[in-house]
């Protein structure tokens, strides 16, 4: 069957929301994203019918709950195409799980060593890194970017940013602001070349790229759910068992112990090592819904989809006056991530700030984001303070791009008017 | 309310021509105020001069909301009274969280008015405080630090 979007919109109850005259046009999808009816349906039968705690409770109710949170857990190691399900740790969201890489990995970090990151990161693939610095006395590197918005390999060669000191590399797989689809494989290869591990942000790849975290190259991959038609409140860390096997806890609690004595405590194996206290069961539910559904989907289908709205998107966006694109201006043969950022500006050049055009595109419809998209550095190294964000999946329309593009020409206009 | 009518002529205007604005000395105190949600931010100096406002200068980034309210501060508060200008912020702050049902007072607020249709976006208010909390901060720091040198004069 050939992928209808309209049909797949009709499986998605707030898409049809209205904004007072105009249809609504949800073009903020890398934020979060809209959740399809079979989600919602999981997980309110779950509480309907199935609620109880996990693991400890010893009555039906608890084992059907029980059953139903690993069978979430199944369900996402089976989509991202793990060799166990073991190797599948929930967690809050991607932040935690890059927190919990951060905090585990760097356990036994120790000043002389080094971090890898890059420019391009969201701040929850930063901030972490920065804080694990701080504590153990490694130093932070990172990537600098072209003026394409790609990884600058050669300038970190020169530099030999990978080098024998670098215990831990830390990358984006697909950048949040610019769309680019980094080289993992390569990069991976370096890392471990010289013995460091590679944890992968794969919080904008994984709901649009078929992923399969063996061939991927990566020991740790954080990603979400909410970003992957799935609910809020739950993130995965996927790692490497054997490497899981020895890393020390993050969070300490019920559920992740295996003998606890006033003295001290063992701890059980993963994942549960790394999942104290009551888990998101709901959550694991809806997300297993979620991994159905994008699976009954394709996601090869889903990354086709993605990459012919983005490539229509940059082609209609760049031919308004006054609008720049940041980063790839098309879909090359790496691919691009369905995030285009761009700046607006008045036909006299008056820059229109993000926040002014979010609130004409709100008034119009068009749901996006303005700001710096937890991507401050970034913004700084492309000489700006902020940008314009406009995002799609799997459910995006042509018509909605249309939309959003009258609305940046009303309101490029209208702050030109003064002119 | 329209956001075209919330984006008064008198606010583009001041967008695009920002009144006093650029850092410039003496000063008596700076403060940095950030929005860290949106990413405005804005760095402004008072000078003093006994209990009125000599000048008030600034740098910003941000929207044309922040960076037209802060430029209409300046003209409302340079030369008047600390008094007088602490309490136009009052005067403003409490027109911004009015959710539009405060009818603002032309002879003493002048063009901040064009800010009243802020009001009823409640996302954006904190965009057309930011300069004003700015310049109340860094009142009160250039009035503590004139207060410290007249002691030390004085003793």
């Amino acid at each position: 069957m050939s992928y209808d979007v309209e049909l797949i919109r009709s499986d998605f109850p707030i898409l049809s929301r209205r904004v007072g005259d105009y249809p609504l046009a949800y073009l903020d999808s890398a934020n979060t994203s809209q959740k399809p009816q079979v989600v919602i349906d999981a997980m309110v039968d779950h509480y309907e019918r199935h609620n109880a705690n996990v693991a400890r409770a010893m009555h039906m109710l608890g084992a059907e709950a029980s059953a139903a949170y690993d069978a979430g857990r199944e369900k996402v190691a089976g989509f991202i195409g793990a060799n166990r399900t073991e190797e599948v740790v929930f967690t809050k969201n991607a932040s935690e799980a890059l927190n919990l890489a951060a905090h585990s990995l760097g356990a036994t970090l120790k000043p002389g060593d080094e971090v890898v990151i890059s420019v391009m990161e969201h701040h929850s693939n930063i901030v972490p890194w920065q804080l694990l610095c701080a504590r153990t006395g490694a130093t932070l590197r990172w990537f600098d970017i072209t003026d394409e918005g790609r990884l600058d390999l050669a300038k970190a060669a020169a530099e030999q940013l990978i080098n024998s000191n670098t215990r831990i590399v830390s990358l984006t797989w697909v950048s949040n602001v610019l769309g680019t689809v980094n080289p993992i494989a390569e990069i991976a290869a370096q890392a471990h070349a010289v013995g460091a591990v590679m944890v992968v942000d794969g919080s904008q790849a994984v709901p649009q790229l078929t992923t399969s975290v063996t061939g991927l190259g990566a020991d740790l991959v954080a990603f979400t759910g909410h970003k992957m038609v799935g609910p809020t409140g739950i993130g995965a860390l996927w790692g490497r068992y054997d490497l899981l096997a020895e890393l020390p806890p993050f969070l300490g609690g019920g559920e992740m112990i295996e003998i606890v004595k006033m003295g001290g405590s063992t701890f059980a194996p993963p994942p549960y090592r790394f999942e104290a206290g009551t888990p998101p069961i709901a959550q694991a539910v809806g997300l297993g819904a979620a991994a159905d559904y994008l699976g009954e989907l394709g996601m090869a289908d889903v990354a086709a989809h993605e990459a012919a709205i983005t490539s229509y998107a940059l082609r209609v966006l760049q031919q308004l006056d006054g609008l720049r694109v940041l980063g790839t201006t098309s879909v090359g043969p790496e691919g691009r991530g369905g995030a285009v950022s761009f700046t607006l500006a008045t036909r006299d050049g008056l820059d229109i700030h993000p926040h002014d055009v979010m609130t004409f595109l709100d008034s119009r419809g068009v749901a996006v984001r303005g700001g710096h998209h937890c991507a401050r550095p970034l913004h700084e190294r492309l000489g700006i303070t902020a940008s314009t964000r406009a995002s799609f999946y799997l459910y995006t329309l042509e018509r909605e791009i249309d939309q959003l593009v009258e609305a940046l020409n009303y309101t490029r206009d209208f702050f030109g008017r003064a002119a | 309310m329209s956001v075209e009518a919330m984006y008064a002529e008198i606010i583009l205007d001041h967008y695009r021509e920002k009144h006093h604005s650029g850092l410039r000395e003496p000063y008596g105190a700076q403060v940095q105020h950030v929005n860290p949600t949106c990413g405005d931010e804005v760095m402004l100096r008072v000078a003093l001069s006994g209990d009125r406002v000599a000048d008030v200068s600034y740098e910003g980034v941000g929207c044309s909301i922040s960076q037209a309210s802060t430029s209409v501060m300046t003209d409302l508060v340079i030369g008047r009274t600390v008094d007088e200008a602490l309490a136009l912020h009052e005067e403003f702050t409490r027109l911004m969280h009015g959710r539009g049902e405060i009818e603002p007072d032309e002879d003493r607020l002048e063009d901040a008015i064009a800010f009243a249709g802020v009001a009823k976006f409640p996302a954006r208010v904190k965009c057309a405080l930011l300069g004003w909390s700015a310049f109340k901060d860094a009142a009160a720091l250039a009035l503590a630090a004139d207060a410290a040198e007249s002691m030390k004069e004085s003793r």
